[in-house]
């Protein structure tokens, strides 16, 4: 997949509109970004003369993490519910390992799994930029709650969005945004970073297609009503013929397995889906016979994104509580915050999840405007899965031996954050698709 | 049209969860870069007026903020809460410093004669200046029955019933409409503005106006000489017996000896 040089005419348009849409934002949306950095003072006296040098051009060049005061809102929104609806259980969740069905019920009436689904469908109408921001927020409470919203948005219904007909989405987009929960079926035990080699089986019989085999690792499995469920149709094509189709949990045959006993993220339910001659209409196949290679490799760069704001939320819901412990635990006469040691230890980190975020913002906006991300989307989830693992590390440390105990919240974040280094592609792969890229740019002569 | 019609007074103040601070001038509090949101209790009201229109007693909501442009921010809330539509009376920064809750009623209850409500509904007091004046001078300015620290409202007839929360415990009220109520803590619990209705919240009207649109002169009356952290409480001692507090009240010419 090339990377492209030329922006398409329909991109430029899109950037226009985007930036006459957001003319209005003002020094107040500025003044709103209070909590992660220093006071930003626009009128404040400045070295940065670059604003001069620009006054000849029109278009505002707008930072990629500035929220427009509709973003603020949605951002503002989402944080209240998870303080109030879901805080409150995250403890329980994770040692019973059991996603709280009110906590389910609260993300479904907030609209927050349905983000972008249009509202002819009863969808929340929105973007893929709030989506991000939705999962982050969510993330900085529980990454658990979080992974079940970011696969039901940017897997389940996007690929539905996207790709379904007429007749697929009034079938399940109103239920997805309303009441019911979906999973993206694609590893298999012998097939995970190696997904094509996956060999669940769709036999046409009779207008039928018969499914078999087993997916593993299948993310919300134990709440979700329908599967969409990557299988081959026409092995002799090899990837080729991979398919995607969309399968309702009541069919005869689908069969979920038990839940994982897993070290992190144990609130969301992670189960084997076993599929024993299960039959499926042809009309439910989504998109084209033989693409689904081809759509899981697309929908893998908003799933990365989304993971990606997993992990910064992760790293920094659990940085806010460790850096709060400093700043009231005192050794040798002070706050333990004040001790330079400290001080530079924290910084760092707080650097390391501004960058993340900053990529993360970026990526997302690029995604939303059309922008080719395969390299940007593969670099911010690398990234964000190591900052999250740095970030959870230190902060048990600074909180010394309560940070090692479960009456504190931090190490549910370490244990968390290590699944973000492995799925929706590992670091490896993560890290073999940037070198690809990068190959690609030079051939392009970028 | 037989459904009611309600002005909710929305004020846009620091965040209740924000330590304030006080300017190193003792001018006032801190308030760039800090994170505002509604006043709680004028969101009480607002959930109020929500709750009667889906009772269908109120058939529509206007909700209105003076101040400066971020105000907006408040209104848009409001409207993703479901108010219908909002008003924003634009007053600059420098004023909005000195703008006194006799300004602000003045400005509420020409608004509420020029949109011809008949309830104005606000929260009984701002958590910034504690005032608990608003309401009440709405009510003189329009010579209309006010129902203060209301806990509960019903519809009876063409009246309201409110219970109010006083000093001496729970009261009962009957207003005639129009009217003006003032909402207390345990009236509701506000709803989540979610997502859908914050996306349907942009397609409804947000129309700015100014003071002077509607006749009012906002020239302070009143000068903040200065604003100070209350003095840090002393430690307090615990005493053995009667006769050592009595000696400590004495030492202290607290009690004549």
């Amino acid at each position: 997949k090339t990377n492209e040089m030329s922006v398409p005419k329909f991109v430029i348009r899109l950037l226009s509109q985007a930036f006459v849409s957001v003319k209005n934002v003002h020094k107040t949306v500025i003044s709103q970004r209070c909590i992660h950095t220093t006071n930003v003072h626009p009128r404040a006296a400045s070295t940065n003369v670059s604003h001069v040098h620009a006054e000849g051009t029109t278009g505002h060049q707008l930072p990629s993490d500035l929220l427009s005061p509709e973003e603020q809102m949605m951002k503002d929104s989402v944080a209240r519910l998870a303080a109030e609806k879901i805080q409150p259980f995250v403890a329980e969740m994770d040692r019973t390992s059991q996603m709280k069905p009110e906590v389910i019920q609260a993300l479904h009436d907030n609209g927050l799994l349905g983000i972008e689904i249009p509202a002819e469908y009863g969808g929340t109408n929105s973007t893929f930029f709030v989506a991000t921001i939705a999962i982050e927020e969510l993330a900085k409470v529980d990454p658990s709650v979080s992974v079940l919203c970011d696969v039901q948005n940017t897997l389940v219904n996007m690929l539905i969005v996207r790709l379904g007909t007429e007749e697929q989405k009034r079938k399940y987009l109103p239920r997805l945004a309303t009441d019911m929960i979906g999973s993206f079926c694609l590893s298999e035990a012998e097939s995970g970073s190696d997904a094509f080699s996956l060999r669940t089986s769709a036999v046409l019989d009779k207008g039928y297609y018969i499914l078999n085999g087993t997916k593993v690792w299948i993310t919300n499995a134990e709440h979700a009503g329908v599967f969409l469920v990557m299988a081959n149709a026409r092995p002799t094509a090899g990837y080729k013929g991979i398919t995607c189709f969309i399968v309702d949990r009541e069919t005869e045959g689908v069969n979920v397995g038990r839940k994982e006993d897993k070290l992190g993220i144990r609130a969301s339910s992670t189960c084997s889906v076993t599929f024993d001659n299960v039959k499926i209409p042809e009309s439910n196949i989504l998109g084209e016979f033989g693409k689904g290679y081809k759509y899981a490799i697309e929908m893998l760069n908003s799933g990365r994104i989304g993971i990606a704001a997993q992990m910064l939320g992760l790293a920094q819901g659990c940085f806010n509580h460790a850096v709060d412990y400093t700043r009231e635990r005192k050794q040798f006469g002070r706050r333990i915050y004040d001790f330079q040691g400290m001080q530079h230890q924290i910084a760092h980190v707080a650097t390391q999840i501004h960058i993340g975020r900053v990529m993360m913002c970026n990526a997302a906006r690029m995604h939303q405007l059309g922008l080719p991300v395969v390299k940007e989307a593969a670099m911010v989830k690398y990234f964000a899965s190591e900052v999250a693992t740095l970030t959870t590390s230190k902060s048990i440390e600074w909180m010394g031996g309560v940070g090692f105990t479960r009456d504190y919240p931090v190490e549910k974040y370490f244990r968390d954050c290590k699944i973000g280094t492995i799925y929706e592609g590992t670091s490896n792969i993560q890290l073999n698709t940037i070198a690809k890229c990068l190959e690609q740019d030079k051939l392009a002569g970028c | 049209m037989s459904g009611i019609r309600v002005l909710v007074g929305c004020k846009r103040v620091i965040d209740y969860a924000v330590k304030i601070r006080v300017k190193p001038d003792k001018s006032g509090v801190v308030t760039d870069g800090v994170k505002h949101s509604m006043n709680p209790f004028d969101e009480i009201a607002v959930e109020e007026a929500v709750r009667l229109k889906e009772k269908k007693i109120v058939s529509e909501i206007v909700a209105v903020s003076c101040g400066p442009t971020q105000c907006q921010e408040v209104l848009r809330t409001a409207m993703a809460m479901g108010a219908d539509r909002a008003i924003h009376v634009e007053v600059d920064p420098a004023t909005y410093d000195h703008l006194q809750p006799l300004h602000v009623a003045k400005i509420l209850s020409k608004v509420a004669q020029e949109e011809k409500v008949d309830l104005v509904l606000t929260g009984k007091q701002a958590i910034d200046d504690d005032a608990n004046q608003t309401g009440q001078m709405i009510a003189a300015l329009l010579d209309w029955p006010q129902a203060t620290f209301a806990s509960k409202v019903e519809k009876t007839n063409g009246e309201l019933k409110v219970l109010r929360e006083i000093d001496g415990g729970l009261e009962t009220i009957k207003v005639r409409l129009p009217a003006v109520l003032t909402t207390d803590l345990r009236l509701n619990q506000p709803r989540y503005a979610t997502l859908p209705n914050i996306m349907k919240a942009k397609k409804k009207p947000l129309v700015k106006k100014t003071p002077a649109d509607y006749g009012v002169d906002v020239t302070p009356r009143q000068k903040v000489l200065k604003v100070e952290d209350p003095p840090v409480r002393q430690a307090g001692a615990k005493l053995a017996s009667v006769e050592e507090l009595v000696a400590k009240l004495r030492d202290a010419g607290l009690i004549p000896t």
